[in-house]
């Protein structure tokens, strides 16, 4: 169908954008490298005018020797696990209701898709004082109205407490993408299988799921990518204590905290990879959806 | 942008006869703290009286740190001045970073400064940054409180003394905890405070050899003495308190004492803020008669980064902002009780001043503090909340996690203990010490 | 939707819907409501809902403290700028993939969003030793370029997989008739994915808007956006509720606004080809 004239053409077009990442990606990435295998410690004075004392693979071994190397892997997934498993489902649940004929649907659809435009800074604060405080905090207030011990969300449930943040900032977006899947399901199919006596459940186990299963896929995809690198929930909150502290943060202390640049960089190519791994077990589960 | 340049240009031209020298535009990175808003309000009157203008880049104490600290390690230059503590300044002057403030103008009285704060602020003798405001800690407590408990608080009270008082005014069903303290994780916040009381308790963070010391029973002492205390008299989920949740705790009437910063006593003492500003009393930090107080030494201080072009007008912004005027400007329009407080001498000598009622006591708490000489045995740093080396804020924001785990009941004192040693020593020998 | 259905279940569903669409906006609301109040009221137990003395002083006060209109410039600047820039890189790259497909292209796509997994703190001081090098600190089209590149590869696949749904016939006819390429992307193309290229747009700016850290991390005074007007309210001393909300809500306000106007678009296009 393509000519050899629309080939050329096309790679003309496709340069722009792939030189650009190509850069952004090969030069930071490549500094990274380099002062990976460097002692940069910039408040000793270490500095690219004075050179950086080749170290070999210290960094690494340092970095991934630390007690809180595996623990910032495992905070990482639980969390980046726990916003999946709470957007989809819910996500899922959510899009069926909103695709339910109902009084005022526009404005619902409104109040569902706000939390997406709220900046993570903002959540954050909103979330940790005026909700979370556990003396201050409208849950607090709550908790007390019903004769409870208010709870100290950001210590005691810490972890559980930032997947709900990111959960709530993340619902949005999973139920728009699903909402436009399940509004492109057919109609007759379901009325059918109604006709035929098939019970909500297995209408929806054995029609609706399988439509959505697409949609799904791009959720976890796209989610994945953006919050294995979530920062500043975390960063507001709990500053990474109480087993908060991700592999992105845990980067975050030794980079800025620390001031040493050598040993983030080590710490940021272990992410790269780690973020690789999660990819290829996604592709691996998921990919085959993509392709269709 | 074109015509607002141009505007600006007309502006500077108009000011160059008015003015004594050529007017600038200097950009000033500061922390969100009160006194450095209300230093913000006044910059007209600098303007009036130097034909500079200023553009103020206003952050939260974190991210602060994080953005100077980026911008001085790789030459940046977006900033004329920055305000630093008295953690950062003198390892910066010794990385030749900042101008020397050593010629400032006789006016301006450089000896005037306390010497505690001259002392943190200066590398080899030479002055780095200029303190805006200086602060010690102490006890702040409710005398209704106190009173209703039967206790009278000494001047220069003992732990043991605290936990009494503390576990007395302790009423749980009128949501009053006996006493607040900090337990959030960081190095400025709870790793400062339980470092302190550390400090009274005879402990240390290295010894002569910069081996970390939290295997030793004086550190496992005063953290289960603080983990007892506050489980008993402090507030719910204190592991996530820092200065600024136990301010409004105390402000709202909800802890009996509270051992923070002394710059807290104008907040607390504010009626406009504070619903008990009329019940405060004042105490020194507490000890244990080892000759340490738990006390610490900070002062949040204006710096001149070294390369940039904007050396002269900067000067000029320090000179006024840490003047004696600038002091009578805002004593003038606000009360002697909202002036900067901890940085002159002269503002402790003036009679006006020595009406207010924490001033005799943060005078004697930032007398009491000693970083030259912080603990009960001997060590290799000087600092006494912090170990002035570049790589205390990432270890102790580290430690300090692992103690407010503790705190939490996430973990046992003695894992929190042994898991900071580890790290410390690791880091240490990252960086070379061991 | 096809089928009958009767009012009760339609009340029911409204009900449920509401219930839910109430709950997940209420910390919104409760912002908004909040930057209302009195700082002592903010925090009053039990909750102040409506009973209260509405005030503007928040407001004032954090206008008073921060030059609002000079961040709301720089965010709309720097989130409209990177979009425009991103949009006129990717339209052209989507669109040779969607219709001279390769075997690779499936890899480039995927190749382009693993570009997002190194994370920004990891290469905090490569960008600002790039930045200082070429003097790009605190300028708004350093950020412009960095958001743009952040964001490139949402934008490449969102509009990849719209431009795919155009059936391809179209523009085989439009190329019989002499259309040169040109004209096939400006007068063909173009019209019919304009639907996909508006919510690819939308998306953007909300993403772009919303990145806090370069945007903190590279900025001083002169190109700051919201995200650094808001870092100086996070615990400023005292009670502060009532002022953060007051803050919060000129930082989302303006977004909130966008994405609410465009919320039909939004819901219709952002599909990711998540739909076929």
């Amino acid at each position: 169908m393509a000519t050899q004239h629309s080939r050329s053409a096309a790679r003309l077009m496709m340069a722009p954008a792939v030189v650009l990442l190509l850069g952004w990606m090969l030069v930071p990435l490549t500094m990274t490298l380099f002062f990976s295998f460097k002692k940069y410690l910039p408040l000793r004075g270490d500095s690219l005018e004075r050179g950086l004392d080749w170290v070999g693979f210290a960094n690494y071994v340092r970095f991934i020797g630390s007690s809180s190397f595996w623990p910032s892997v495992q905070a990482t997934l639980i969390i980046v696990g726990g916003v999946l498993v709470i957007t989809v489902v819910l996500g899922v649940l959510l899009a069926i209701l909103l695709d339910q004929p109902f009084w005022g649907q526009g404005i619902v659809r409104i109040l569902v898709i706000a939390p997406f435009f709220v900046m993570p800074t903002v959540s954050a604060l909103v979330w940790k004082n005026m909700f979370m405080d556990p003396v201050n905090g409208i849950l607090a207030h709550l908790w007390r109205f019903f004769g409870a011990e208010p709870v100290s969300w950001l210590s005691d449930a810490s972890v559980q407490s930032i997947i709900m943040i990111v959960s709530w900032q993340w619902l949005p977006f999973a139920t728009l993408i699903l909402l436009t899947a399940v509004q492109s399901l057919d109609s007759e199919q379901l009325e059918a299988a109604e006709m035929d006596g098939a019970s909500p459940l297995m209408r929806f186990w054995h029609i609706i799921l399988p439509h959505l299963s697409r949609a799904i896929t791009i959720v976890i995809l796209i989610q994945t990518i953006f919050l294995l690198s979530i920062f500043a929930e975390i960063f507001v909150t709990t500053g990474g204590s109480f087993g908060t502290r991700t592999l992105t943060y845990l980067i975050f202390q030794r980079v800025v905290d620390s001031q040493n640049i050598g040993l983030g960089s080590a710490g940021g190519v272990y992410a790269i990879i780690l973020a690789n791994i999660v990819a290829i077990f996604l592709m691996r589960i998921v990919g085959k959806n993509l392709d269709r | 942008m074109l015509s607002r340049a141009s505007l600006g240009a007309a502006t500077a031209m108009a000011l160059l006869f008015t003015g004594s020298a050529l007017a600038e535009t200097i950009t000033i990175a500061t922390v969100n703290n009160g006194d450095m808003i209300r230093m913000q309000g006044y910059t007209d009157d600098f303007t009036a009286k130097t034909g500079h203008t200023v553009e103020w880049v206003t952050l939260e104490e974190n991210v602060l740190r994080q953005r100077v600290t980026t911008d001085i390690t790789t030459k940046g230059g977006q900033f004329d001045i920055m305000t630093i503590g008295m953690y950062e300044t003198p390892i910066w002057g010794a990385n030749g970073w900042l101008i020397p403030l050593d010629d400032l103008s006789a006016e301006y009285d450089v000896d005037d400064i306390l010497p505690a704060m001259r002392g943190g602020l200066s590398h080899d003798g030479t002055l780095y940054a200029a303190p805006f405001y200086g602060e010690s800690s102490m006890v702040m407590y409710r005398t209704d409180l106190m009173a209703a408990a039967g206790l009278e608080m000494p001047d220069a009270p003992t732990w043991e003394f605290i936990a009494e008082a503390a576990r007395a005014m302790t009423d749980r069903e009128n949501d009053i905890n006996g006493v607040c303290l900090r337990g959030k994780a960081g190095w400025g916040e709870g790793g400062a405070f339980i470092t302190v009381t550390a400090n009274s308790f005879g402990a240390r963070w290295f010894d002569e050899d910069w081996n970390a010391q939290f295997d030793q029973p004086e550190w496992a002492e005063a953290l289960n003495f603080f983990v007892g205390l506050m489980a008993d008299a402090g507030p719910p989920g204190y592991s996530t308190n820092g200065f600024n949740e136990n301010l409004s705790l105390f402000q709202q009437g909800k802890c009996g004492m509270w051992i923070d910063a002394t710059v807290a006593a104008s907040f607390v003492t504010n009626p406009n803020d504070s619903t008990v500003a009329d019940k405060v009393g004042f105490a020194l930090a507490p000890d244990t008669g080892l000759g340490k107080r738990s006390n610490w030494l900070w002062a949040w201080a204006l710096a001149i980064p070294a390369g940039t072009q904007k050396e002269a007008a900067a000067k000029e912004f320090i000179e006024w902002a840490t003047s004696k005027e600038y002091i009578e400007l805002v004593a003038k329009n606000e009360g002697w009780a909202n002036v900067p407080p901890g940085a002159r001498t002269s503002l402790y000598e003036n009679p006006e001043y020595q009406k207010v009622p924490f001033a005799q006591m943060t005078l004697d708490s930032i007398n009491a503090a000693d970083p030259t000489n912080p603990t009960v045995k001997p060590v290799p740093y000087v600092g006494i909340q912090f170990v002035a080396i570049p790589e205390f804020a990432g270890i102790a924001t580290e430690v300090s996690q692992e103690f407010s785990a503790a705190y939490a009941g996430q973990q046992t004192v003695e894992e929190a203990l042994e898991k900071a040693q580890a790290l410390t020593n690791d880091a240490m020998e990252a960086a070379g010490y061991r | 939707m096809a089928r009958a259905v009767t009012t009760r279940r339609k009340v029911i569903t409204t009900a449920a819907a509401w219930a839910i669409g109430l709950l997940i906006f209420f910390p919104i609301y409760w912002t908004i409501l909040t930057s209302f109040k009195t700082e002592a009221q903010a925090i009053n137990d039990p909750p102040l809902f409506f009973a209260f003395n509405w005030t503007l002083e928040n407001y004032a006060i954090v206008q008073e403290r921060s030059d609002y209109m000079r961040f709301l410039w720089n965010s709309v600047i720097l989130a409209g700028g990177s979009t425009v820039l991103g949009i006129l890189v990717a339209v052209p790259a989507a669109w040779s993939m969607a219709f001279v497909p390769s075997k690779r292209t499936k890899d480039i796509l995927l190749w382009m969003l693993s570009t997002k997994m190194l994370p920004a703190v990891g290469v905090l001081y490569p960008i600002s030793l790039l930045f200082v090098q070429f003097n790009l600190l605190d300028t708004r089209i350093g950020l412009v370029m960095v958001l743009m590149l952040i964001n490139l590869p949402i934008i490449v696949w969102m509009l990849y997989t719209y431009f795919k749904e155009i059936p391809g016939e179209i523009l085989e006819a439009a190329r019989m008739d002499g259309a040169t390429l040109k004209e096939e992307i400006l007068y063909i193309l173009t019209p019919m994915a304009v639907p996909g290229i508006a919510s690819t747009i939308l998306l953007n700016f909300i993403l772009a808007w919303n990145e806090a850290f370069w945007t903190l991390n590279l900025t001083a005074a002169q190109s700051a956006p919201l995200t650094a007007f808001i870092a100086s309210y996070s615990s400023p001393e005292g009670l502060f509720f009532a002022k953060l909300s007051a803050a919060s809500t000129m930082a989302i306000a303006p977004i909130l606004i966008l994405g609410w106007f465009s919320q039909k678009q939004l819901v219709r296009g952002l599909t990711f080809g998540a739909v076929k």
